[in-house]
């Protein structure tokens, strides 16, 4: 396996503090002699605490902190979507590529979001702020277009919404998150069809 | 149209607080210990009489499911609840999660009690990150409260619940893949026999149930099986929530009563088809794996699971993708064989091998750049990998192809006689 040249900035890793707690706690809610079960959990943490993705050493410390063969964590690292190889940029843009987003406009949010963040798809932007890729179904399809950013989703994006969330990062500010068009959640635009009898009813 | 009366998710929207206060409020929680004090055999029975069946996309009946399950023994039991909501169209459980999370840790307690289990694992999507915050938030509450944990809700049955957060894998979706992510391998289904019910998760007795269904336990207890067995049609009963995507005025998840018109549905909650119900092209039914139905079988259809095996589709997780006649239909469709390519296991070689080729054939019939005959070819194909994998993640990339020829096929061909006569040889590639 080829490792990422940015894997020669680390060449040891260990939890936080705050992690190590953390570790212990996800390793705690699985049967005794079942601690395999945290190593989804666990990578999380290590890829949060590397800065958005997962250099070797971390996963040779999750291998011996979960007392696994390295190969084994290195399938999951490798096999489960969400854990990056390469560094990402501070904000990693998802965008929405299926049928239910592409039916209301993912293309242009690609196309907005390509020329906001002068990155290409697959890419970091030179400053570091962006990495753009196009991912499978996130599933908040009634609230289609969306984009995942970070932690965090954007909904009901028009190219002119989702351009002010971008430029909104780019200051350093933290935009709303959710629906961009003023929904709660998924509830219908103009007035609720049902659970409006219940108004104030105990 | 359902009375909300009959609602079972009151907090589907966000409006009201999610935390346990809200929760309580709206009836969660209320002497939950008498439900929990019902025999196993009591609650498996109202869960049968309730007529509910699984709202992960199966719908395999809930209560035989339980039934199951083996009496307390050596080997603990347990309780799976599938949050790995990836179907695309597919945004239900979601809305639970974050907005009435205990209205589903209620359920895995008194699912639990019927089966004999004392720990529920909730396996939920890992892009699903403030539904999983509410969703601890909402654990560690219940434990506070006493709801959860040694002798829960006071009841003397002892119950813990831990979440599991995913980490972007659709197969995970998968019950055995899932137990074996759960278990901290690559999620890749497990061959059946031996079923969970007898060899699941660490090698004991396991259900996995999707979100939903566990979560309209409590109620269909408090309200009786023969409720909500009112609801709906035979076999086909209670209420159910529809997620309404695509090209409608107004998007939105909504609980309705099962076998409500598919019109109806669409026109009450959704605002209607884009441009009228004359501009409607095609509607997939239930999520990305069930075959799509074009409009003259739309007009009259209704939304269960026996009316959609009728015209040869499916219920699925209700998730319905509208799409008016602006929509590329072979596009929406080759999109689908994209997402199927990218989440196969490779496990098996038809799935693994068929999904790619499939997609790329699909993108030769976006373009038309096909001959006719490839039509048949690739429908052939599509017959190969269903029903020769170990999961069904191979049927669910062959149906969506399936439906689109079986209903689009004369715009396909146009398609490919179109750029025939625009170009003078195209080539038959081998993929």
């Amino acid at each position: 396996m080829n490792l990422h040249p940015a894997n020669a900035e680390w060449t040891e890793f260990e939890f936080s503090a705050e992690n190590l707690e953390k570790a212990k706690g996800y390793v705690a809610r699985y049967p005794e002699g079942r601690q395999q079960s945290a190593v989804m959990p666990l990578l999380d943490l290590a890829q949060r605490q590397c800065g958005g993705w997962l250099p070797n050493v971390a996963v040779e410390y999750v291998a011996s902190f979960l007392g696994m063969p390295k190969i084994r964590v290195l399938e999951v690292a490798t096999f489960y979507s969400m854990y990056n190889q390469a560094p990402v940029g501070k904000n990693f843009v998802q965008l929405c590529r299926t049928t239910p987003c592409w039916l209301r406009g993912s293309n242009a949010l690609r196309d907005t979001c390509l020329r906001e963040t002068g990155c290409e798809l697959g890419g970091t932007s030179a400053d570091g702020l962006f990495t753009v890729v196009e991912v499978e179904c996130l599933g908040a399809c009634c609230n289609a277009p969306m984009v995942q950013i970070n932690d965090d989703f954007y909904e009901d994006l028009t190219p002119e919404s989702f351009a002010n969330v971008l430029q909104a990062l780019k200051r350093g500010e933290q935009p709303k998150t959710g629906s961009q068009a003023g929904r709660v959640g998924s509830e219908p635009v103009g007035g609720l069809t049902s659970l409006t009898q219940l108004e104030g009813a105990d | 149209m359902l009375k909300d009366q009959d609602r079972i998710f009151l907090n589907l929207y966000g409006q009201d607080d999610w935390r346990l206060a809200g929760a309580r409020r709206r009836g969660i929680w209320d002497n939950t210990a008498q439900l929990i004090q019902m025999s196993r055999e009591d609650i498996v029975a109202a869960i049968k009489e309730s007529g509910l069946r699984g709202r992960g996309g199966a719908g395999f009946p809930t209560g035989l499911k339980w039934s199951f399950m083996p009496p307390e023994g050596e080997r603990p039991s347990y309780l799976v609840v599938n949050a790995d909501e990836s179907e695309p169209g597919t945004c239900k459980d979601r809305e639970i999660l974050r907005y009435d999370p205990h209205v589903l840790l209620e359920g895995c307690v008194v699912a639990g009690r019927a089966m004999g289990a004392h720990t529920a694992y909730i396996y939920i999507r890992g892009e699903f990150y403030q539904e999983s915050e509410h969703l601890e938030a909402a654990v560690a509450e219940a434990y506070d409260a006493g709801l959860l944990g040694k002798n829960a809700c006071g009841s003397g049955w002892d119950f813990d619940i831990y979440v599991h957060r995913g980490a972007g894998a659709y197969i995970c979706g998968e019950e055995t893949a899932l137990l074996e992510s759960l278990e901290g391998k690559k999620g890749q289904p497990r061959l059946k026999p031996p079923f969970p019910a007898a060899v699941g998760v660490f090698g004991c007795p396991t259900t996995v149930n999707n979100v939903e269904t566990i979560a309209v336990a409590p109620t269909i207890l408090r309200r009786g099986g023969s409720w909500f067995a009112g609801l709906g049609r035979p076999n086909n009963t209670g209420t159910k929530v529809f997620c309404i995507s695509g090209h409608v005025n107004n998007p939105c998840n909504v609980e309705e009563e099962m076998g409500i018109p598919l019109r109806e549905l669409i026109e009450k909650h959704a605002g209607g088809v884009r441009g009228g119900w004359d501009n409607l092209l095609a509607v997939i039914p239930g999520g990305s794996s069930v075959p799509v139905l074009p409009k003259q079988i739309c007009d009259e259809q209704l939304m269960d699971f026996d009316s959609l095996r009728e015209v040869k589709s499916g219920l699925g997780t209700a998730a319905v993708i509208v799409m008016d006649k602006s929509t590329d239909i072979v596009e929406a469709i080759a999109r689908l064989s994209h997402f199927y390519m990218h989440e196969s296991c490779g496990q098996c070689t038809p799935c693994r091998e068929g999904t790619g080729w499939m997609y790329r054939v699909m993108q030769r019939m976006v373009r038309g750049d096909a001959e006719v005959e490839e039509i048949d070819l690739l429908e052939q194909v599509t017959y190969q990998v269903e029903g020769h994998t170990i999961c069904a993640l191979g049927d669910a990339a062959a149906w969506p192809i399936q439906g689109l020829i079986r209903h689009f096929r004369p715009e396909i061909e146009r398609r490919i006689l179109d750029r025939k006569t625009h170009s003078v040889s195209t080539p038959m590639a081998a993929e």
